[in-house]
Parts: structure tokens; C-alpha cells; sequence
């Protein structure tokens, strides 16, 4: 009996391996952690250089100082590239004259002070962890997620109704109880499209949209009624939750560095472990890479299907439940710009991979916090941003460019991103 | 090769970061420091077309009439509003102004954490008050009384309509207003004009659920023609404008713009722009900037209306040909009833 499991194992691995021509039982030839990175890292440079370019595009200042001379041009463009991203990474990263002088002068409030933007960028990815996670597990099963930000709705109205409705609970108790709410309602909000996808075939790229679309309505309808402040005039807000639900933050106000990072960090580690080094997500990822070896292989796709959908609606109600219990402590309308889909750009960026989802997560939350600072100084619009991740992702998604450009030699295995075989309508 | 060209941009980069932050090192010695208002958007964003542009305004007419400094942050989502508020605290802001009911917690909390700053907010109000904010409430039913009152004189087909962008009281407001100015024609003239897209007794009505995408604008105005009506009120931001795009396509009907007065602020469609209901958040911002500056600034909630000027009917600008002298008169005089309260709103 016992042999026999290990010969499937065995016999999945065998055909995991024909498929992705990795053999993990001969010593693997490591690619340098230069050439891992190369692509990424220069597509961040080239963005930041192209947004520099527009920014200084959109300088009043560049344009007087071109009409004076070319080189008060370009002094001008060099002031305005500077500042903009000076002030998007010491807003991001923190100043280090401050930070200097704070551990100089001993201070502790002064260090907090100095290292909050650090913190805060800690802060703004911890939603695109958790939200890249969930995209990233389901694009290793070769599920398109794209329904994530619907889920993280109902993850977060789940872990709202928790965190206001239940009262007198001791926090050890309360807090685990409205995470794990946000994380079932995200898991049932994310298996209808998976037992779709499973039972009938229907795509579940499809399904999810249409279930965004169910969440957001359903949210609206849900703050607008039963579930809006009393005394609130049927704005559609939330009462605020109980103390006893909040995830700790842990400096006073105005720093919101809170324990839901580390509890990120954890479910990165965990789904790292669930996908390579558990017979489990050897299946998950042997269904994503090619459906139909799996299944000769004897594999339960319909299984795998559902609890990968499931596992991946679990993460994304996460990143819903911690916005809410860690960081707003009531429920709104705009409570998310979009994690559940830059999610899927978030997983792109790290390969599919829980660490590399992490990176990614990092690099967005701290170009968004840097934003906000560079507004202040500068006042170059937040969207200058949005448009510098966006160049990063095209050149991730498009390396051929990347290549061109700094003349690197192509090799066939660096093109590695996640094969999506449901684009091949592979059930 | 290509690492060579790495390493030069890369020293590039740096060398440009580090330059600047020497720039940076060395400020000049400080003016006297001027007054700085500064305004922290919801998630429309500053060029909403609806209340984040034009409390944005008041800070410039502010900035051009009181020679002030002024800043403004966009909020993306919720999540924003805190850290957006603290950096502004932390630029030293003499005035803070939060735009809608969405920022009243976060505005709630920085207030009372910075009991030394001003704060006002648009669309909210505080009870109990708080001594450094002030809040900022329109009685907007008011103009939208009059603006329902002209649609029902005006319109040929008997049919009025309007649509929301969301079930939320600040937009509704307007929708009620509008009912009951047409019910008020009706009962002092005896006619039958119809609203359509707004019943207030069972709080049913058209809503496109949305504050962006304009085709749903455009949609509803269609339909709404289709069941006949000829002037279109949409309360919904810039969706409104997709109303009016719809109507200036099918022509024979005429919108009443919101917020704003849209001959001005959309001239694209001034030719179909019959009136506007103005919630003039741009005045009672420069008030609270005003205020803030010479020292009589009061927490507590300044009311917008017909009276003070809060709240007002635009002209009707080149389309006063269709508003006949006695119409005009009429509603004059349901202004200034409104005003000395012989005309009540509520019932």
C-alpha cells in the first residue's frame, strides 16, 4: 500500500520532470544570482529612467530652462528627475541625514520618526504580499486568478462583520477569529469559480470577473445596509471594529507599522512549503504545468482545482481582513486601488514564487509610499508612479526588450515565465 | 560589455540621487514663512470634476486672492487617508481641508491627535463638535428645489428625470430637492409633470453605482429620453457628463448640471446646459481658509444654503430665452420664500 503511493509520487515526478526538464535528483547547474535577478533589475533602472524622463517632461521648469539654453535645460531636467526621486526615496526609505542624526541623538521617538518611512513602505506592501501570494499559488496550479480583488472584498467585509459583531472577546481570541473569517469568506467567494472550472469546464478567468463585479455590489449593498454605522446618514461605512479585533500595531500613532507584515512574511514561508517541499503542491504545480500528464499520472485535477482556488481566495481574503483589521479599523467604499490586480502583475514580477512574490511587493510599496512624499515636494502627480510600475512590468513581461537594449545574450531557460495553461483551454 | 553599461548607469543613478540630496543639504535661509492650506483628496482625485476639484479651487482662489501657499495629496483608497493627513501635519499646514464623509474618521483622529491644527472637512460634520475642525454641510435640497421647479415649467413632454451616482444622502439630497420642486410646481399649477429615476417615498430610483465610467451616464440619459424625458438632472460626478453627451447627441432635451456651474465648467456642453444646481464647496472652503488666517476660525459645521450663498441656481446663461419672465419671476420669489421659510423643504 505504502509502496504503491510512493510509485505514483514517484511516477509524478518522473513526468514533472519530463515536462519542465528539471531533475531534481541530479545536482542542479545554478544559474548566479546575478543572472536571476539581471531582468528585473534592469527593468527597474530602465523605468525609473524613463519615468525620469517624464516627469521632466512635464516640468514647467524644463521647458523655461530649454528656452533658455540647452544646458539650463538640462540642469533644469537634472533638478526636477532629482528632487522627484530623491523625495520618492526618502519618502519611501527615509532621509539618511535624519536617520543619522535620530541614532545619534539616542531618541527613540526620534528613530521611529526617522525610520517611519521605512515602516510605512512595510505597511503598503503588506496587502500586496498577501494579494501576490494568492495569485501566485493560483498561477502555479495554471490558474488565472483575476478575482482576486473580489475576494479580497468579501475577505474584507467578512473580517469587518467579525471584528464589530462580536464583542467582549479577549484579542487572542477575537483577532485570529476575524483573520480567519476574511480568510474563509475569500476561500468560498474563490471555490465557486474553481468548482466551475472543475465540474463544467466554464473558464474561470470569466468567473472571477463576474464574481468582482458580485462582490463589489454585494459590499455596497452590504454597507449601505445591513451592515452600515448607525448614526452614519447611510454613508456606505462600516461601524468601527472592536479593539479586541485590531492586528497590533507597534509604535503610537502616527506610525502604523503593524504584526500583519510578519504575518505575511509567515504565509510566504507557508506557501513556499506547501508548493516544494509538500507531495501536495508537487501535485498542485504537476496540474499547473500540464493538466493532462497529471491526470495520466493519476492525479485528482478536480481536487487540485478547487483547493487551489480555495488556497488562493484564502490569501486574498487575508489581504482584504488585514487593510481592514490592521490599518482602516472600518469598512468603506474604495477600500482597495486595484491590490487584487496588480496582484497579478505582483506575481509576474516574482516568478510565481512565494519569495519573489515578497520583493515584488516590497519594490511596490515602497514606489507607492515614496509617491505620496514626492507629491508633497514636488508636486508631481501619484500617477507618475502608477505609469513607472507599469514600464517595470512591460519590461518583465517583455525581456526581449530589456535584452536589446543592454545588448545581454538571450538563453532559452531565462524565459521562465508561468506557462497559464488555461489560456490553452487545458482542463 | 553590458555590464559595464550597468555599472554606468547605475553610478549614473546614484551619483544623480546623491547630488541632489546635497542640493537638498544646503537650503537657502528660510523666508517668512507664508500660509499654507492644503487639501487631502478621497479616491476621486483632485480633477474629479465634482467636490475634490472644486474644494481644490477655494484653496486656489485662495492662493491667487491671499497670495497662500497650496498643496494637495490624492488618496487612492482608504488606506491612504491617515498617512496622506500626517504629511501634511508634518509640512506644518496651516489648514488642513478633507474632501467627503469617506475621510471623516481618519480626519476625526488626526484632529484630536493635532489638537494644534486646523481641519476642515467637505460633506461632514462632527457630533459632538471637534474645537479644530470645521465641518462643511450644504443644504443642497434648497437649490434643487428651484433648479425641479424650472425643469417641471420648462420641459414640453411633462416628464423630468433624473439619476444618482451612488444611494448615498449627499446625493440624494439633490434627487429630493429636485422632486419636490417639480411636486410644488405641480400642486401650485396643477399640472402632472412626471420625475423619473427618483421616488423619494420608497427611496427607489436610477443609480449607476459608479463615479467614473461616463457610458453609464450616457445609458441612463439615453433611456431615461427614451421613456420621455427632456430635461436630465444626473447627480453622479463625471458620469453626469456622459449624460450630457448623450443628450447633445440626441438633442430635444436639456440637462441641469450638479456641483458646478456646467456652462462654465463644461463648455463643451453650455448649448444644453439649462441650469445648474451649485454646491459651492470652493466658497465655503475659502471661507474656512480665510477664517483660519485671521484668527476667527471655529470648530463646528458651517451650513450651505440658499441664504449664505452655500448653495445656488446658476444663470441660465444662453439658454435664458427659454425661461419665460414669469417662470424666472416665480421662481425668484420661491427663492426668497425658501429663504424667509415661508416655502419648507421638509415635511
Amino acid at each position: 500500500m505504502k509502496n504503491n503511493k510512493n510509485d505514483k509520487q514517484d511516477l509524478g515526478k518522473v513526468i514533472l520532470n519530463e515536462i519542465t526538464g528539471e531533475d531534481p535528483k541530479s545536482p542542479k547547474k545554478k544559474k548566479s544570482f546575478w543572472k536571476k535577478i539581471e531582468i528585473p533589475f534592469l527593468a527597474i533602472i530602465t523605468g525609473l529612467l524613463i519615468g525620469g524622463i517624464l516627469i521632466g517632461a512635464t516640468s514647467q521648469s524644463v521647458y523655461a530652462g530649454f528656452a533658455v539654453s540647452i544646458w539650463s535645460g538640462f540642469a533644469a531636467l537634472g533638478k526636477e528627475i532629482g528632487t522627484a526621486y530623491f523625495s520618492l526615496f526618502t519618502g519611501s526609505l527615509g532621509n539618511p541625514v535624519t536617520i543619522i542624526q535620530a541614532l545619534q541623538s539616542g531618541n527613540a521617538t526620534d528613530i521611529r520618526f526617522a525610520l517611519n518611512p521605512l515602516l510605512e513602505s512595510l505597511v503598503k506592501s503588506t496587502p500586496y504580499i498577501f494579494a501576490g501570494l494568492a495569485c501566485a499559488l493560483a498561477f502555479r496550479a495554471g490558474l488565472f486568478n483575476i478575482g482576486v480583488e473580489g475576494q479580497l472584498f468579501i475577505g474584507a467585509a467578512a473580517a469587518t462583520y467579525v471584528g464589530y459583531a462580536i464583542k467582549g472577546l479577549p484579542s487572542y481570541i477575537h483577532m485570529p477569529l476575524a483573520i480567519l473569517a476574511g480568510a474563509a469568506a475569500g476561500a468560498l467567494w474563490a471555490i465557486v469559480p474553481g468548482l466551475l472550472k472543475a465540474w463544467t469546464g466554464g473558464h474561470e478567468v470569466i468567473n472571477c470577473i463576474m464574481m468582482n463585479y458580485i462582490a463589489y455590489r454585494l459590499t455596497t449593498y452590504l454597507l449601505t445596509g445591513p451592515m452600515t454605522r448607525p448614526g452614519g446618514g447611510g454613508m456606505p461605512l462600516s461601524p468601527m471594529i472592536e479593539k479586541s479585533a485590531y492586528i497590533p500595531q507597534f509604535f503610537q500613532s502616527p506610525i502604523r507599522f503593524h504584526l500583519g507584515f510578519f504575518i505575511a512574511l509567515a504565509f510566504a514561508v507557508l506557501v513556499w512549503w506547501i508548493l516544494f517541499k509538500t507531495t501536495w503542491g508537487l501535485n498542485l504545480r504537476t496540474v499547473g504545468t500540464n493538466p493532462r500528464a497529471a491526470k495520466y499520472a493519476g492525479l485528482n485535477i478536480t481536487k487540485t482545482i478547487i483547493v487551489g482556488m480555495a488556497m488562493s481566495g484564502a490569501l486574498a481574503g487575508l489581504a482584504g481582513a488585514n487593510e481592514i483589521l490592521a490599518v482602516n479599523h472600518s469598512m468603506a467604499i474604495g477600500l482597495s486601488s486595484g491590490y487584487g490586480f496588480d496582484s497579478i502583475a505582483l506575481a509576474l514580477l516574482g516568478n510565481s514564487h512565494p519569495f519573489g512574490v515578497v520583493l515584488a511587493a516590497l519594490l511596490f510599496g515602497v514606489l507607492k509610499n515614496g509617491a505620496t512624499r514626492m507629491m508633497v515636494v514636488s508636486s508631481i502627480p501619484i500617477d507618475i508612479v502608477t505609469i513607472i510600475q507599469a514600464l517595470i512590468l512591460i519590461f518583465i513581461a517583455a525581456p526581449a526588450i530589456i535584452r536589446a537594449i543592454f545588448h545581454l545574450r538571450s538563453s532559452k531557460e531565462d524565459t521562465a515565465i508561468v506557462t497559464l495553461s488555461s489560456w490553452g483551454g487545458g482542463k | 560589455m553590458s555590464k559595464k553599461l550597468i555599472v554606468v548607469l547605475s553610478v549614473l543613478m546614484i551619483a544623480a540621487f546623491v547630488l541632489s540630496a546635497c542640493a537638498k543639504a544646503t537650503p537657502a535661509a528660510p523666508a517668512a514663512p507664508k500660509f499654507k492650506a492644503c487639501e487631502v483628496t478621497d479616491t476621486g482625485g483632485v480633477d474629479d470634476k465634482s467636490f475634490n476639484a472644486t474644494a481644490w479651487k477655494g484653496v486656489t482662489d485662495a492662493m491667487s486672492q491671499l497670495g497662500i501657499d497650496g498643496k494637495y495629496l490624492e488618496s487612492k483608497e482608504v488606506a491612504d487617508f491617515e498617512p496622506n493627513i500626517n504629511a501634511f501635519v508634518q509640512e506644518k499646514c496651516d489648514i488642513i481641508i478633507t474632501v467627503g464623509f469617506l475621510l471623516g474618521d481618519a480626519t476625526k483622529a488626526a484632529a484630536e491627535a493635532n489638537p494644534g491644527v486646523k481641519f476642515s472637512i467637505v460633506d461632514y460634520g462632527y457630533d459632538p463638535v471637534i474645537p479644530n475642525v470645521l465641518g462643511q454641510a450644504f443644504q443642497t435640497d434648497e437649490a434643487a428645489f428651484l433648479a425641479g421647479y424650472l425643469a417641471a415649467g420648462v420641459s414640453k413632454t411633462g416628464k423630468v428625470g433624473t439619476f444618482g451616482g451612488m444611494q448615498i444622502p449627499t446625493v440624494t439630497i439633490f434627487m429630493d430637492g429636485f422632486y419636490k420642486g417639480v411636486q410644488y410646481y405641480n400642486t401650485q399649477k396643477g399640472a402632472k409633470v412626471e420625475v423619473l429615476g427618483w421616488t423619494p417615498a420608497d427611496g427607489t430610483g436610477l443609480f449607476t453605482n459608479d463615479f467614473s465610467d461616463q457610458q453609464k451616464g450616457n445609458d441612463m440619459a439615453t433611456s431615461l429620453m427614451d421613456e420621455g424625458a427632456d430635461i436630465i438632472m444626473p447627480v453622479a460626478g463625471p458620469v453626469g457628463l456622459g449624460a450630457a453627451a448623450a443628450v447633445k447627441a440626441r438633442g430635444n432635451a436639456y440637462i441641469i448640471g450638479v456641483d458646478s456651474d456646467w456652462y462654465l465648467t463644461a463648455p463643451d456642453y453650455k448649448d444644453i446646459t439649462l441650469t445648474s444646481v451649485m454646491k459651492l464647496m470652493d466658497v465655503t472652503t475659502l471661507n474656512a481658509i480665510k477664517a483660519a488666517m485671521d484668527g476667527t476660525f471655529k470648530g463646528g459645521t458651517t451650513m450651505g444654503t440658499l441664504a449664505n450663498g452655500g448653495v445656488a441656481l446658476a444663470p441660465y446663461h444662453d439658454l435664458s430665452s427659454m425661461v419665460s419672465a414669469d417662470l424666472s419671476k416665480e421662481i425668484d420669489t420661491i427663492k426668497a420664500g425658501i429663504i424667509d421659510g415661508s416655502i419648507k423643504l421638509a415635511q
